[in-house]
């Protein structure tokens, strides 16, 4: 019993931790983005709400959980607020196994990258739940989208994933990071460059970000499938988003851009994981506001035969160097 | 070979476009901002000039208060949302002892010169509700009385507030000449950065 509590409270710091880290990444991040926007169209984005408008997304906040909670008629309450409950869960528990740095890594996983492959799928199926259990056009059409996007975009992003892993002969985070210790030349971006952009592109796929945000795609679908979505709703798929986003330039950051160890041997820490996941962000942001959304085929097209094809090959490629 | 230029060789170069777009958009993320925070910043004079607000009327060179305006109303004729309402002044009714004047001036076989009513607007009421800034009154004014002004800022809460009379307009812009375009103490926002 000693043991099991012993056991249970660097789990529960852990768990804890993830929800403050990622509260504070979805406030900051929809900050950013908004800022980013701005100035990229030259204007100056969110200023009114105190300095340069920074408690700004903490007033939408507020002002979204202030709202009312609306289930549509013939809606399926069940699965209606299942959905975003399902989003937002299973982000809390793909930040364990990342590790941030040295010591700041929630829980030692031997088959962290699994992990997060099998949990972050659950956001696929709160989209799809969340657009057919809301009983609206809208939602039926982004749902469907999104079913054949992250069923597409998966594959890729598993390939390049398992290319690594052919690498580094393991799935634990942790040991990949530390198989790129020392300097900036051991990091798997100069031994896997084809990786690390299929996965780039992938990435975007996957966390249904612009401009593959097709499931959302507001000026076609409204909002897609959060369209009948109030309130904290609304929030948590909003929050979940972003969440999905650190996660995926967090294991980007550890697959291809040495985790926590610096571009020179000796120095690391957590602050190199953070700058590395904030630029990988902020490409994002950058990548949203600069390309128009693809057309849905297109969309397809670059999985199914740019990415896929690429993606096989590389792995088949590691594989042979790997055994020569 | 032309295929797999076609679907292979070409699509890789034209990722090449994408970077394009990001280095475009990165560039305008650097450049100052040209949105005008308005209570802490007023636009700038040259861009205050080429702004087209409500009709106006032009005061005459030498009597500022008192308009071009010869109550034509071909401004009134033209306007196609009958904004615009003009009431010509009236002669002034003669005394009986100047009519008795008259009459004997005529009986001797003698020119008689009838005062005539003056040539500008008892009245020059202008209902912006109803405007459309097309700016046919401006073009067809004969005496280039009519012009948009430049009240950039200007506020109404209610649509009585909106019909002004340009008359009075005109009085008050000519005795209050030391500001003519209503200016706040704000710095003018020529190309201040926000940083």
């Amino acid at each position: 019993m000693n043991e099991f509590i012993q056991n249970l409270i660097p789990v529960v710091i852990a768990v804890v931790g993830s929800m403050v880290w990622l509260g504070i990444n979805a406030l900051v991040l929809v900050y950013c983005e908004r800022k980013f926007a701005g100035h990229i169209q030259r204007r100056p984005g969110p200023f009114e709400v105190g300095p340069h408008g920074v408690l700004q997304t903490l007033i939408d906040g507020l002002k979204l959980m202030g709202k009312q909670l609306l289930t549509p008629d013939n809606a399926d309450g069940f699965l209606y607020w299942l959905a975003p409950i399902l989003s937002m869960i299973p982000v809390l528990l793909l930040f364990m196994p990342i590790p941030y740095g040295p010591v700041l890594t929630g829980m030692q996983v031997n088959l962290g990258l699994l992990l997060i492959l099998a949990f972050s799928s659950f956001n696929g199926l709160a989209v799809i739940l969340a657009g057919w259990a809301s009983n609206n056009k809208w939602g039926v059409l982004g749902a469907a989208r999104a079913v054949a996007q992250t069923v597409a975009y998966e594959i890729p992003l598993l390939l390049t994933v398992l290319a690594i892993a052919f690498m580094t002969g393991t799935l634990d985070l942790t040991e990949i990071t530390a198989q790129q210790a020392g300097h900036i030349g051991n990091w798997f971006i100069w031994k896997q460059p084809l990786a690390f952009i299929i996965f780039l592109i992938a990435m975007f796929g996957e966390t249904n970000r612009a401009p593959f945000d097709l499931a959302e795609a507001e000026s076609e679908l409204t909002a897609g499938f959060h369209t009948e979505y109030s309130s904290m709703g609304f929030g948590l798929f909003f929050m979940a988003e972003y969440g999905y986003m650190v996660v995926i330039c967090s294991v980007c950051s550890v697959l291809f851009l040495g985790g926590f160890h610096g571009p020179i041997p000796g120095i690391e820490g957590w602050w190199w994981m953070l700058a590395k996941t904030y630029a990988l962000l902020f490409l994002m942001i950058w990548a949203r506001w600069t390309f128009p959304r693809v057309r849905f085929d297109q969309l397809l097209n670059i999985n199914w035969k740019w990415l896929l094809p690429l993606a096989t090959f590389n792995l088949l490629a590691t594989a042979l160097i790997m055994k020569l | 070979m032309n295929a797999l230029r076609k679907h292979v060789i070409q699509p890789i170069i034209d990722c090449w476009s994408l970077l394009v777009g990001l280095k475009i958009t990165g560039k305008y993320f650097c450049k100052p901002l040209i949105t005008v925070h308005y209570p802490r910043q007023v636009i700038d004079d040259e861009n205050l000039t080429t702004y087209g607000g409500h009709v106006e009327l032009i005061g005459k060179p030498k009597d500022p208060a008192m308009p071009k305006c010869i109550s034509c109303m071909m401004c009134v004729t033209n306007c196609p949302s009958g904004c615009l309402k003009v009431v010509k002044q009236k002669v002034e009714k003669p005394t009986p002892e100047q009519e008795q004047a008259w009459k004997e001036a005529e009986e001797r076989g003698e020119k008689v010169v009838k005062p005539k009513a003056p040539k500008n607007p008892a009245k020059f009421v202008y209902d912006y509700t109803l405007c459309s800034l097309c700016g046919t009154c401006i073009d067809n004014c004969p005496a280039k009385s009519l012009k948009f002004s430049n009240n950039i800022y200007w506020v109404a809460t209610s649509r009585k507030e909106m019909k002004i009379d340009l008359l009075a307009r005109l009085k008050g812009q000519a005795t209050d000449l030391s500001a003519p375009a209503p200016k706040t103490e704000a710095k003018p926002a020529a190309a201040e950065k926000e940083a």
